[in-house]
């Protein structure tokens, strides 16, 4: 593994860092680069090649972070980033332990994106263009992206750990609009992981055809129901839903500020017993794996909600210490620019035992939402809303006919424990969550579920 | 920078390129989070980096980076030709020319005092922002944060067609987010403030803002599911103009994505409302005396007396649209390439007081949040169906609080709904830079219970 900064360049920074003291310093060095393409009007445009690299330096201070961070990887720049934290600081100098490098094993990735030519990307958009526009006269338009990136990384702190790690993520969206007459509906799928250009080996254009089948399926929608009805949330995407509504107030920075509904709730019953939930940032290749987190703590498998009991919190190195509990590997900073918070890798719904058509079957009125444009969260309140990309009415045990303009808005603790079925199907997909100003990618799964009562924000009173 | 610039483009024409342009940004920020009467974090950081644009006949490509070294200089410009080699022709394709340089405006876009804030002081005004929001409301529990933040940014422009010109701005936030007690559960409120430094701040106007807007929603409820008159506070208001600027863009328009399309000269909007395009407004944080690619900023009419004036366009857009920048190339910093989008959106204030404005409704909601506005809205029809919370207006005046319920519409029958426009204007800085009084639109769906 490449390590960016060498050990005695990271002892000689994180002793400028403690020079005046603190309880805590850390050196997070990272090299990155990134190429990102996209077709529009069957054009290849927007070709762009990006590299970074630099380094962030804190220090920790009983209840105060002190951070400072620098682009390029010169050693001197460093020092002095170092020297910047540790100004406002007025105590003793404090001593880092010696380094001792721990050994991780990087996601394995087969083909290395930048060794495969740009042209054969350009390619790979084409292909999705002619597929997205082949489904029908009636996509009028057709976008798609493509985007690698390759992060390096390096972590060294004043308790010894010496850590790094190599990632590298791909991914693919494809976005359709179809148009009838003065309708006009879009549709959008994606495709990523942490991988190496090999993901796309398998039929990646099948994306382009669901992002057009959704688009043309709105045409034929009507306006979505309003009021409060059960809702059967559909696989994969429809995991956003848990991530926001439960996974953002399992994060113990917003626990720790009182800003959770989850607070003091640790060991209760949040949700009937057929609900069981992890967050996982070791899942092989997942798009929002890494084998260390962030601060050098490798990632893990943590049950937060077992049989609908709320059992762990997800912690990064800061809350963790306040509390004296474990860190969990969650970390993470969108770059060295930024300080690691409390974040989700993959946060899942386990499968279940209900057969997915049962669970619609035995609903007289309702709304099944299948995938969501994205969602919002106020952790403190528990308030959140979703916006609804494809969606259809249930009526009498049936799917019906599409709706568009549909949004979830409801209450967390409320609508976790209004689950009452789980389905036995299962999908990951890809998110980019953001938090504190920072943009990190997550995975988000479970199979089709079932919500009680929830209340559907369309148009027809 | 001027002069780093100057090397990257020369380098981009020696690696192939027929015209380049290069956007040199050096930003030195500082942020403090405060957190029960306790610093919790303080932030110096200083960036510095270019983005290069390389165009090879009628291919474009872009390429930024950090290595800022002659042999890093270098290298990125060829990976800028390297892209643009991948793209695919464009007729449209080119940048501006030199007929349009910059002017050498004065628009007080810096506080020189900004410097002379110490870490200790800048903390100690975002102690006092969470002192005032405790101290404003006995129901106050907490302040989930307090934050503090600033920025001096330095650019340099230059392209191979004899653009040159550089400019400083710096600009300030604060704000913070109170937590309330209620017999029901938690209600948070934003207070916020904003200037070009942090003595145009106001710490304890922030924190009360934060503290009355939490307290305000203790107990609230959902409205009755219907169809009535709905007032938008300003940052509520702010989060559709900037919607609206981003459907108002000509790349929107040229690409079948706004609900504005061919409707130049209609009426899209009520007659009381004017909306105008402002980059040269000195207190708005996107004004500068050029654009992301050299173009003048100006100031244009986009709805006057409710009718389409125009769209907002860029070099690339208005080359394919037969009309002239509006000089509305826009980034996000030197590792995004320029595309056209809105620089400061102000609504015309009217004259109805806020009170006034309630009492124009009689009864119906006034919104005082949304969210979800990102994933609610279609950008190519305008259907929109967001979640919001606010209080009941009734008699013309502000009664029960409420939550969790959505109100949806288009952004285009909304804005011809708009049937009285308030006087009380105020900056937003949230999703665009907006400038925007209370809106009263005369019908909404509401969906609660």
């Amino acid at each position: 593994m490449s390590e960016l900064i060498d050990a005695g360049v990271a002892e000689r920074v994180l002793a400028a860092a403690l020079a005046n003291g603190g309880d805590f310093a850390e050196v997070f060095a990272e090299r990155n680069a990134g190429l990102t393409m996209a077709i529009d009007e069957s054009r290849v445009e927007a070709v762009q090649a990006g590299a970074a690299a630099g380094a962030g330096v804190r220090v920790i201070s009983g209840a105060t972070t002190y951070f400072s961070h620098v682009d390029g990887l010169d050693p001197a720049d460093i020092e002095r980033a170092a020297g910047e934290a540790a100004a406002a600081l007025r105590s003793e100098r404090a001593e880092p332990r010696p380094l001792s490098a721990t050994r991780t094993t990087p996601l394995p990735i087969e083909v290395a994106p930048a060794e495969v030519p740009a042209e054969r990307k350009a390619d790979l958009l084409r292909e999705l263009d002619q597929r997205g526009r082949g489904a029908g006269g009636e996509i009028a338009q057709f976008t798609a992206s493509y985007a690698e990136v390759r992060r390096e990384v390096s972590v060294a702190n004043s308790e010894g750990l010496f850590s790094g790690d190599d990632r590298t993520r791909v991914r693919i969206g494809a976005q359709a609009v179809a148009r009838r007459n003065g309708t006009v509906e879009t549709g959008a799928e994606t495709l990523g992981a942490h991988r190496g250009f090999e993901l796309f080996d398998n039929d990646p254009g099948s994306i382009a055809d669901d992002a057009s089948r959704k688009a043309l399926t709105l045409l034929d929608a009507g306006p979505a129901p309003a009021g409060s009805m059960p809702v059967v949330v559909g696989g994969g995407f429809g995991g956003v839903l848990f991530h926001e509504m439960t996974g953002h107030g399992l994060e113990a920075d917003h626990i720790q500020k009182g800003a959770s509904v989850y607070i003091g709730k640790l060991g209760e019953q949040v949700a009937q017993p057929l609900l069981t939930a992890y967050d996982d940032g070791r899942l092989p290749n997942e798009w929002g794996s890494d084998a260390i987190d962030d601060e050098g703590v490798p990632t893990q498998k943590t049950r937060v909600i077992e049989d609908g009991r709320l059992v762990a919190y997800l912690y990064d190195g800061v809350t963790a210490r306040r509390e004296g509990a474990a860190p969990t590997g969650n970390g993470r900073r969108e770059s060295f620019r930024h300080l690691p918070v409390p974040r989700m890798t993959n946060t899942y719904i386990a499968p279940g035992d209900a057969e997915p058509e049962a669970m619609i079957a035995e609903v007289k009125r309702g709304f099944y939402a299948v995938s969501f444009a994205g969602g919002q969260v106020d952790p403190a309140t528990g308030d959140f809303v979703f916006g609804v990309s494809e969606g259809y009415l249930i009526e009498g045990g049936r799917v019906t006919r599409p709706c568009r303009g549909a949004t979830l808005i409801g209450n967390c603790l409320e609508a976790l424990a209004a689950i009452d079925a789980v389905g036995n199907d299962f999908e990951m997909k890809t998110g980019v969550c953001g938090k504190a100003g920072q943009r990190v990618p997550v995975g988000t799964g479970q199979g089709h579920v079932r919500i009680e009562a929830m209340t559907v924000g369309g148009t027809e009173v | 920078m001027i002069a780093l610039a100057r090397r990257a483009v020369e380098a981009a024409t020696a690696a192939g390129a027929s015209e380049a342009e290069a956007y040199a940004a050096e930003d030195r920020g500082r942020e403090v989070r405060v957190h029960g009467g306790e610093v919790e974090s303080l932030s110096a950081a200083t960036q510095r980096g270019i983005g290069i644009r390389a165009w090879i006949g009628k291919r474009v490509g872009y390429a930024y980076g950090t290595d800022l070294s002659e042999e890093g200089v270098t290298a990125l410009a060829a990976r800028a030709a390297e892209a643009a080699r991948v793209a695919d022709e464009d007729e449209f394709a080119g940048p501006p020319s030199t007929t349009d340089a910059p002017p050498e405006a004065e628009l007080g876009l810096s506080d020189p005092t900004l410097g002379e804030w110490s870490p200790d002081r800048l903390a100690e005004l975002a102690l006092e922002i969470e002192r005032a929001a405790l101290a404003a409301d006995s129901r106050i529990a907490g302040v989930e944060q307090a934050v503090y933040a600033d920025s001096a940014e330095g650019v340099a422009l230059v392209s191979s067609l004899g653009i040159e010109g550089e400019y400083a701005s710096s600009s300030c936030y604060g704000y913070l987010q109170a937590l309330a007690e209620g017999e029901a559960g938690r209600e948070t409120g934003l207070g916020f403030g904003l200037g070009r430094g942090p003595a145009a701040l106001d710490p304890a106007a922030i924190g009360r803002e934060g503290a009355e807007r939490a307290a305000a929603m203790i107990g609230a409820g959902k409205p009755k599911s219907r169809s009535c008159p709905v007032v938008l506070d300003p940052t509520v208001a702010a989060g559709f103009i900037a919607l609206i600027g981003r459907a108002l863009t000509a790349s929107a328009v040229q690409r079948g994505r706004s609900p504005f399309a061919e409707r130049l000269g209609e009426e899209v909007a009520n007659p009381v409302l004017a909306l105008h395009d402002d980059g040269l407004d000195p207190e708005g944080f996107t004004s500068a005396p050029f654009d992301a690619e050299g173009v003048p900023r100006r100031r244009t009419a986009l709805i006057e007396a409710g009718a389409l004036r125009t769209y907002l366009y860029d070099t690339y857009t208005a080359n394919r649209g037969d009309a002239a920048s509006t000089g509305n190339a826009s980034r996000s910093g030197y590792r995004s390439q320029p595309s056209v989008s809105a620089s400061n959106l102000v609504v015309a204030p009217g004259e109805l007081g806020f009170a006034e404005l309630l009492g124009e409704a009689g009864d119906g909601v006034l919104v005082t949040d949304v969210a979800g506005l990102h994933s609610g809205v279609n950008p190519v029809s305008g259907v929109f169906s967001v979640g919001a919370s606010g209080l009941l207006i009734r008699d013309g005046r502000p009664a029960e609080p409420l939550r969790e319920f959505t109100i949806a519409s288009d952004l285009v029958s909304m804005l011809r709904a708009v049937r009285a426009v308030g006087a009380d204007a105020r900056w937003v800085p949230f999703g665009g830079s907006v400038k925007t009084p209370s809106l009263l639109v005369g019908e909404m769906t509401v969906a609660g219970s």
